[in-house]
């Protein structure tokens, strides 16, 4: 009792150590041995996913080829007022010639060129053109550089190579992002780029756009098949749940195949319709290659995500309040919509947030059953990485879609509440 | 008890069946007549169809056979909601996104009734179970006999003349629900509204109740108020589903108009009321309730049969002795007696002679 009275100072153990330290003491080795136990989990995901996608997002702004390969002539490039109206001077193309000729032994100017070529088009040839020729450069005799230099490419003589090799030379760019927004840096800092040229926005906007569509629909399919999960005799509802389960047991290629041959105008749907008379045969409609036919089956592939969260909600809430919704005096739809659906509230947000940043990365299925018009910003990421090889823009892209998804998640707890999302 | 289902009763079930699988009936031939303002408590184990017949009046279940009458108006076919029944569910069913007073004005809402008037309605509903300083909580917030309070007060706040309560004191520890069952009550009383209480605890029914329907496999065995229940059980099953109970079988030997003479199996021979008896040779089950057994000689009646028992077991419980003796065989003969300073403590091995008055002593079905 006089431990517990005295109150002046701090708590102390038995044997004289504060309190808090002798505990902490205590707990260490089970939270060393806590920590062991995820260890291998942690490994692993630090090194196949948090260092992928720190990678990634250093990508997005490394710049260092241009300073790496031309170190000379970004140097005295420096000097240059692009705004000027003039080429640079013969120091300038001097310095260029030096390094076209270090780099093409490094065989390393035709990659620049091509770093160089996503920010100002037709710039890669030059390179590659000037590239050849650099090998035969004497520096000591040769020159003069600039007129050398024209008379191999006459790209030398245009301000805007130039300007974009003055542009491009720090060794980090805002220049992937910028194009990322259809932006470029023009004279006067960032400006957008011509309404023809611009892709991306339009991308993201019409990803979100479908990914939310996606996402309704899969709420108004699988709300009425997660209540009967919940409320049908156990012997039915297992074998719904299988049948609801079934998909995750295919593969999402065949899925996907198997809407193609359903939805193509020679296809079973437009077959039935001709068949019933609905649609003229040579009218026959188009479900396939465009929005349409990505949203049905993208809804499809990710209705069990929606109804799985629905479905653990539901269970979880006893017939009794329905009950007693209608013993007070309630009609069975003030009944459902007063007391029924708010609880189910936390399943559908799980849901949602599930099946919704599932669909904005979604990349087989659009790419297949999508066409032109249907497909995600993750196939222009896709194109990038493994087509047009930009990487750089490539991240941004990635790096971008990241940034939505946070916010929207952000969003959503401010406005529902991330305490109100329930997976089971 | 056919005859108790006149048509002048509040609630009248009039040979009504029910059976969910189409093979077995859960309620067999039910005739009951609730009068206006009564307290009938549904009393019986479970699958007894006690719930199942509460839930028949509340509409959320469908009779098989027969009519539920509601103030003289069937309402076979008349949905729940339309019913005007209130009704305590035994999880509280309170709705767990809705503040205490939401819940309470969830009813009133659902009839259209006016802001102010429902504000005035919830708070005299929370006042009344004393919890008008809650009404901004949660259900999750509350403790589990403020929980009871509110659904109470939430079945109440429309008002309606009938009120069902479904085993709604099961999750209160014992102190809280004998507090609430007084409480219950007082409410049911004071309002003058019906109630039809179910539940499987028989103190709970004998001191709330007006009248109590012991169920037993689908049908009432007996409907009685808590003191004849008690003393004048009208079969062996209510005899021994209410209070404590000792039981000795035997055969009728003799009838003499109020009484007559049980030859029990063991050859011993006791005097007893005869209830469900009527012909000499009757196989029966004797029922005495444990505080009816008198074992001091100068207590007991002259001329009466006596019956020789030994002491097993003595309990000390306080208030009353509670003793287990072997009589006839039986070892689990209890008898209580008031810890008074003239009542002999029996030890055990002691040899005793044991009697009681006829009328305590009920032969009935075997």
């Amino acid at each position: 009792m006089s431990d517990m009275t005295d109150t002046s100072g701090p708590v102390l153990a038995a044997d004289g150590t504060p309190l808090k330290r002798s505990l902490a003491k205590a707990l260490r080795r089970q939270k060393l041995r806590a920590l062991m136990l995820i260890a291998p989990l942690l490994l692993f995901i630090l090194v196949s996913f948090i260092l992928p996608i720190g990678d990634m997002l250093y990508r997005s702004v490394e710049n260092k080829i241009v300073v790496n390969t031309l170190p000379r002539s970004v140097e005295a490039l420096s000097g240059w007022d692009a705004d000027s109206g003039e080429l640079p001077d013969e120091a300038v193309f001097a310095a260029m010639a030096a390094d076209l000729k270090e780099a093409y032994e490094a065989r390393a100017h035709t990659r620049v060129g091509s770093r160089l070529n996503y920010e100002y088009p037709g710039i890669s040839s030059v390179f590659r053109k000037s590239g050849r020729s650099a090998g035969r450069f004497d520096l000591e005799s040769g020159g003069p550089w600039k007129d050398v230099l024209i008379d191999l490419d006459d790209g030398w003589a245009d301000q805007g190579v130039w300007r974009t090799i003055q542009t491009y030379s720090p060794p980090v760019t805002s220049g992937y992002f910028l194009n990322a927004v259809d932006m470029r840096v023009g004279p006067d800092g960032a400006e957008m780029r011509p309404e023809a040229e611009r892709i991306y926005m339009n991308l993201l906007v019409r990803t979100l756009w479908m990914s939310l569509l996606i996402t309704f629909s899969c709420i108004v399919l699988a709300y009425p098949v997660a209540w009967l999960l919940a409320n049908l005799p156990t012997r039915q509802a297992n074998l719904l749940m299988i049948l609801v389960l079934l998909p995750f047991w295919t593969s999402l290629l065949v899925r996907t195949s198997a809407w193609k041959i359903l939805l193509q105008q020679q296809g079973v749907i437009n077959d039935i319709l001709v068949w019933v008379g609905l649609v003229d045969d040579n009218a026959r409609l188009i479900i396939i290659n465009n929005q349409f036919g990505t949203i049905v089956a993208m809804t499809h592939i990710l209705l069990p995500f929606m109804i799985l969260p629905m479905y653990s909600v539901m269970q979880t809430i006893p017939p009794s309040y329905l009950r007693a919704a209608k013993s007070l005096g309630a009609t069975e739809w003030t009944a459902f919509w007063r007391v029924y659906f708010p609880q189910t509230i936390p399943g559908i947000g799980a849901g949602s947030i599930l099946v919704f940043i599932l669909a904005i990365g979604y990349y087989i299925t659009p790419a297949l059953v999508g066409g032109t018009k249907g497909t995600f910003i993750s196939n222009q990421i896709a194109f990038h990485i493994s087509t047009s090889l930009n990487w750089g823009l490539a991240s941004a892209l990635g790096a971008i879609l990241l940034a939505v998804v946070l916010v929207l998640y952000w969003a959503y707890d401010k406005i529902v509440g991330i305490d109100n999302v329930k997976l089971g | 008890m056919a005859d108790a289902a006149s048509n002048d009763g509040f609630v009248v079930f009039d040979r009504v069946q029910k059976s969910y699988d189409g093979e077995t009936l859960v309620v067999k031939d039910l005739n009951l007549s609730i009068a206006r303002g009564e307290f009938l408590t549904m009393l019986g184990p479970s699958g007894s169809g006690k719930t199942t017949c509460l839930m028949m009046l509340a509409g959320f279940e469908t009779a098989t056979h027969g009519d539920i009458r509601l103030d003289g108006q069937p309402i076979n076919n008349i949905p729940p909601h339309k019913r005007g029944i209130g009704m305590v569910f035994q999880n509280y069913a309170l709705f767990p996104h809705m503040t205490v007073a939401e819940n309470l004005a969830f009813p009133l809402e659902v009839r259209k009734i006016g802001k102010s008037e429902r504000e005035a309605k919830v708070k005299r509903a929370l006042d009344m179970v004393q919890m008008g300083a809650f009404g901004g909580r949660r259900p999750a917030q509350l403790s589990g006999g403020q929980q009871q309070r509110i659904a109470l007060a939430r079945a109440l706040v429309f008002e309606p003349e009938l009120v069902l309560m479904d085993e709604p004191l099961g999750a209160l520890d014992k102190q809280l629900r004998e507090h609430m069952q007084f409480e219950i009550t007082r409410l049911a009383h004071d309002l003058g509204i019906t109630t039809v209480y179910v539940t499987h605890d028989q103190t709970e029914a004998l001191t709330m109740s007006d009248n109590v329907a012991v169920f037993d496999d689908g049908r009432i065995q007996q409907l009685a108020p808590p003191d004849l229940l008690y003393e004048k059980p009208e079969n062996s099953f209510v005899a021994q589903f209410i209070g404590e109970n000792n039981t000795l079988e035997g055969v009728v030997t003799e009838m003499k108009g109020d009484t007559c003479i049980v030859k029990l199996d063991d050859g011993e021979v006791i005097d007893a009321t005869p209830i469900n008896v009527s012909n000499v040779g009757d196989r029966t089950l004797v029922s005495i309730r444990p505080e009816r057994v008198e074992y001091n000689k100068d207590r007991l009646q002259q001329g009466v049969h006596t019956l020789k028992a030994e002491v097993l077991e003595f309990i000390y419980m306080g208030d009353i002795f509670r003793t287990r003796l072997r009589v006839a065989g039986n070892d689990e003969f209890i008898i209580k007696t008031r810890n008074a300073p003239d009542v002999e403590r029996l030890t055990p091995g002691q040899q005793i002679e044991i009697g009681w008055l006829p009328a305590d002593c009920r032969a009935l079905d075997t």
